[in-house]
């Protein structure tokens, strides 16, 4: 350990050591008397530069700096499930208990508890060969995750000792191993990984399953996949987070890990409240049970921020490692960009556009990477979706931290302001949204909905396409002036957009919609169309169409046919059949 | 033992560069005392080795390499905090303007305060009745909010911040005060909100902080923390309902950014300094409710958009950071509507929670939403009557036009006017009656059978 490394100058959360140290580039480090978590970022002759996590307020020149040795890890074990965390995985509820309403700095509370007994049951017995990966044991962690205590990704060998099944805290030694050069090393319930650096896999795969959310406009137009990034860029006030939180509760990863990276701190209360309340629609358990909270609100410290999506996806990595699939929301990362632009500033960088360093569109496809369908080192498959909220300065979509993110996603939701001012959410523009997983996801769709799922869905496309290019005619001439066929194409328009794209995240029957229910709607929808249609060739004015009623009673099937009921549809259908036949 | 630094090593706009400093921390306060014996205050902002940069509050004009002696005070600022401050009046660094005798402290704060954890926040949702249709109809003002005010030069926000202070009741009144700070604002606008206040008998309510438009532009960045210390100490030391209401937003960050600039500091956009956003946070992030405590935050920015420019990087950062915004329009306010509440893109984030039955009234979701679409068809009808004339519109185009007037005619425009939430509600529905039916998509039938009236 190095003591003669002592601060010689601070700016902000930027703090500088004269001379020579024996500091290496991006090694944690404690800062100060209070022991501040810093992170070294930048080493000349002169100076070693580090960013500080925590408020520097109050901090002295000449107080010492001290090595840890190590990069900025994280630790991962039983009791993260259910947690709430800042970003550099400091338990939040267990701060709150030592230190009341407000955060003080550099209170070390270990971020998972040590002390809590867990229920384990051994899987490997003395003998066994084990490779980073393994299972040597598993324990329930929360009603409906059951963890598996992995042999950590570099480490392997033969097993000498086990102990029994019983209660063990997460520092017990639960196995002990002996690696290839003869040293044993002890396996406990948890271990450490630097949060910059991706765990390794045994392969990527391809992707071929949906990430289902439950939500129209997501399932049916612009699917992501499951291990497949996401987008979704929107002004303030387009319905970003609503969108995010709605992911969380509905979507069908195993594991949710939400980060609210500079984002408002009544919102984490809100989610918080939420998923312990709401039930998962699989289990029928509280969604927290299956979520893990990330909670670095816009005033908490900026390089922490900067750290708290590297934390987020370290945590889903390792659930991925156990074999489950895995969704990491981020809300924002353009505040985790700006974060980036802080920092580097601060530093006196060259700025490239807007004065983001030049590094960024590097550092977004380092995360967004991380994303994907894998098979674990144990052979098992798991799976990391990302999906990352973008705030655009102005709701100007060609700013750097959009354009980027755009080239490393390959699902785009863009909310429109103009949708969101109508009060039409979610406010996904349907004319710039897009989803290149359709391809992959079709054959999915086709075995598991119906079998002409994405015919329908190009069926609806083409109809709001149709509408986007009739209502510029519309804004010139009026919809008086059409014809009737158009007319009748801009009403079931309507229908689709109001009765199909709208989604209630308020409404308890319309908050979460099962992709069967999406099939039949379409369905319904386009049979309505077909014998409007039909009639419209017998010289049936669209007037008389419409006072039919049906176009409105489709409008509002989604709040009146349950989600349970699918057989309704049957009804809806014959009775369109029936009023139309009795129109002629 | 406090020692004086006598001497200064480099003067540069309201930075002064002091050598030889050891034992200085960030942050600290320090007192720069002129050969003249009169004193200024100061806070070290940078540290490197022994040399410290201090940021001088009044300015630097008249200092000189050797007339100036420092003493560091070994603390960060902090501000005298008494219950007694209900009712005062205070300088943009917090010391008494009123003439009526310093503070008896009962504690002292750092004017920086600290993150509230998240897990300790309680979810606002109780609603503050302002008494204005527009906002309590469309764009709730829920308790512990911080809802801003867009605005524009010479457009009425300050009289729209006075009727709220005037008309805004929460159930356990008798608690709630109000913590008024002016950043940069025109010596008779901050004359106008004192009389005001006192006409409407709500002087010994309010805490004022004023920062006068021709007082140092750099302890205007100082004024808002003073506000909100002493709201936060009222609000979770006093357990008082407490409304911030922080004016002008935008003189603040041209502050900001001018001491940036001073700094040498890197600009982002339009040349403000990159970290705009976290420092914008970390005055905003202060509303809210804890836990164990029956006080509340709620606030108010108002900023003044310049050029009426919503992408600003002002109105923009701060509509990030607050919990929706309320927008007002210059062309509403041209035809002599007021409050001239632009209502599309006005929106309260924290009012789905705080609404409805037991709130307000169990129909006050529905109504909300098919106000806002249906005067959102009202805009696309106007343009296109813009093009073909009105007499060229469909019967519903027609209705819906004529829909429009009224509800900015009559709901929009309340004057003085104190209703009361069933008067507002009641009178969404009166207007949404002069649409057909089948219109109101955003509505379930009972809800319409119950409200709808046929003409």
């Amino acid at each position: 350990m190095n003591t003669n490394n002592l601060i010689y100058g601070i700016n902000g959360p930027v703090v500088t050591i004269k001379g020579k140290t024996e500091l290496k580039m991006m090694e944690m480090v404690y800062v100060g008397k209070e022991k501040l978590i810093g992170e070294v970022i930048k080493i000349t002759d002169d100076f070693t530069t580090i960013q500080v996590y925590e408020d520097t307020v109050g901090l002295y020149p000449g107080e010492e700096v001290i090595s840890t040795g190590e990069p900025m890890c994280v630790t991962l074990g039983p009791g993260i499930i259910g947690n709430i965390y800042d970003g550099i995985e400091k338990p939040l509820a267990a701060i709150a208990e030592k230190s009341g309403v407000f955060l003080t700095k550099g209170v070390s509370t270990p971020p998972i508890d040590y002390e809590k007994l867990w229920d384990v049951t051994i899987t490997v017995k003395p003998g066994d060969e084990v490779k980073g990966g393994s299972v040597i044991a598993t324990c329930p962690e929360s009603e409906i995750i059951t963890h598996k205590v992995l042999v950590p990704p570099t480490v392997s060998g033969k097993v000498i000792s086990v102990a029994p099944n019983g209660k063990y805290k997460v520092n017990d030694t639960i196995v002990t191993i002996e690696r290839p050069d003869s040293t044993k090393q002890d396996l406990t319930l948890c271990q450490k990984w630097p949060i910059r650096y991706a765990r390794p896999t045994a392969e990527r795969l391809p992707i071929s399953k949906p990430l289902v959310t439950g939500q129209r406009i997501l399932d049916t137009m612009f699917p992501v996949a499951m291990g497949g990034a996401a987008a979704i860029p929107g002004g303030f006030g387009t319905g970003k987070t609503v969108t995010q939180h709605q992911l969380a509760k509905y979507s069908n990863a195993d594991i949710i890990v939400y980060v609210g990276c500079g984002e408002r701190g009544n919102e984490m209360t809100q989610a918080l409240k939420e998923f312990s309340e709401l039930t998962d629609p699989k289990s029928g358990k509280p969604l927290l049970q299956r979520t893990v909270l990330i909670a670095n609100t816009s005033n908490m410290p900026v390089a922490a921020r900067e750290a708290s999506i590297y934390t987020g996806i370290t945590i889903a990595e390792y659930y991925r490692d156990m074999g489950y699939s895995t969704a990491m929301m981020a809300d924002s990362t353009s505040r985790w960009a700006e974060a980036l632009r802080e920092i580097s500033g601060r530093l006196e960088e060259m700025p490239a556009d807007e004065g983001y360093p030049a590094y960024l569109p590097s550092r977004l496809s380092e995360f967004y990477e991380r994303a994907g369908y894998y098979k674990t080192l144990c052979g098992d498959e798991g799976s990391i979706t990302v999906i990352g909220a973008v705030s655009p300065q102005g709701a100007d979509f060609s700013e750097p931290v959009t354009q980027n993110t755009k080239r490393f996603t390959r699902c785009f939701w863009a909310l429109d302001k103009s949708l969101a001012y109508a009060r039409h959410y979610p406010a996904i523009n349907w004319n710039d949204s897009y989803s290149e997983y359709l391809s992959d996801l079709s054959e999915w769709y086709e075995e598991n909905v119906a079998s002409d799922f994405m015919t329908l869905r190009g069926k609806i496309m083409n109809i709001l396409a149709e509408e986007t290019k009739l209502m510029e005619i519309v804004k010139l001439i009026g919809s008086e002036m059409l014809p009737d066929d158009q007319k009748l194409t801009l009403e079931i328009a309507r229908v689709i957009r109001v009765g199909f794209l709208q989604q209630n995240a308020t409404n308890p029957t319309d908050t979460y919609t099962p992709i069967t229910k999406h099939y039949l709607m379409m369905k319904t929808i386009l049979h309505l169309y077909s014998c409007a249609q039909k009639a419209l060739e017998k010289q049936i004015p669209v007037s008389r169409i419409l006072s039919t009623g049906m176009f409105d009673k489709l409008i509002k099937m989604k709040y009146d046919i349950p989600n349970d009921k699918p057989e309704l549809f049957d009804s809806y259908n014959d009775e369109i059949t029936k009023v139309f036949d009795s129109l002629e | 033992m406090l020692v004086e630094h006598v001497g200064l090593n480099q003067i540069s706009g309201s930075l002064v560069v002091l050598d030889g400093v050891e034992d200085a921390f960030y942050e600290e306060m320090v007192e720069l005392r002129l050969d003249d014996g009169s004193t200024r205050q100061g806070r070290i902002v940078q540290i490197e080795g022994d040399k410290a940069v201090i940021q001088v509050f009044a300015g630097t004009k008249n200092l000189s390499m050797s007339n100036t002696g420092t003493v560091l005070k070994g603390k960060p600022m902090e501000i005298a905090l008494s219950p007694e401050i209900v009712g005062r009046v205070f300088d943009g660094l917090g010391r008494p303007a009123d003439g009526l005798g310093e503070i008896f402290p009962e504690c002292r704060m750092n004017i920086n305060g600290t993150a509230i954890n998240p897990v300790s926040r309680v979810y606002p949702r109780n609603y503050i009745n302002t008494g204005i249709s527009s906002i309590d109809c469309l764009a709730t003002l829920i308790r512990g909010q911080k809802l801003p005010i867009f605005s524009g030069s010479g457009m009425k926000h300050n009289e729209l911040a006075v009727q709220i202070v005037r008309q805004a009741t929460i159930s356990d009144n008798d608690n709630f005060a109000i913590v008024f700070a002016a950043m940069g604002v025109k010596n008779d606008v901050a004359d106008y909100f004192k009389k005001s206040f006192e006409n409407a008998n709500v002087m010994n309510r309010v805490v004022m902080f004023l920062n006068h438009s021709n007082d140092p532009i750099i302890e205007r960045i100082i004024t808002p923390r003073c506000a909100l210390t002493a709201a936060e100490y009222l609000a979770f030391k006093c357990n008082m309902n407490i409304l911030v209401i922080l004016t002008d937003m935008t003189s603040y960050a041209e502050a900001l950014r001018e001491f940036s600039s001073s700094k040498g500091e890197i600009p982002g956009r339009k040349g403000f300094p990159g970290y705009l956003y976290s420092d914008l946070a970390s005055l905003y992030e202060r509303a809210g409710i804890v836990e164990g405590s029956d006080g509340s935050v709620t606030q108010i920015p108002i900023l003044t958009m310049p050029n009426d420019d919503i992408t600003h990087p002002i109105p923009d950062l701060t509509g990030f950071i607050t919990e929706g915004q309320i927008v007002l329009d210059r062309s509403l306010d041209a035809t002599g509507i007021y409050p001239p509440v632009s209502v599309l893109p006005s929106l309260s984030r924290l009012m789905k929670d705080g609404i409805g039955a037991g709130y307000t009234r169990d129909d006050h979701k529905a109504l909300a939403d098919q106000l806002f679409a249906s005067y959102a068809s009202v805009q696309d009808v106007k343009s296109l009557a813009s093009v073909i004339g009105e007499e060229e519109l469909s019967a519903n185009d027609k209705l819906l036009l004529k829909f429009g007037k009224a509800f900015e005619e009559r709901f929009i425009n309340q004057g003085n006017q104190n209703r009361s939430i069933n008067e507002t509600l009641d009178l969404g529905w009166e207007l949404l009656s002069m649409l057909p039916r089948e219109l109101l998509d955003r509505v379930s039938d009972d809800v319409l059978d119950a409200h709808y009236k046929k003409k």
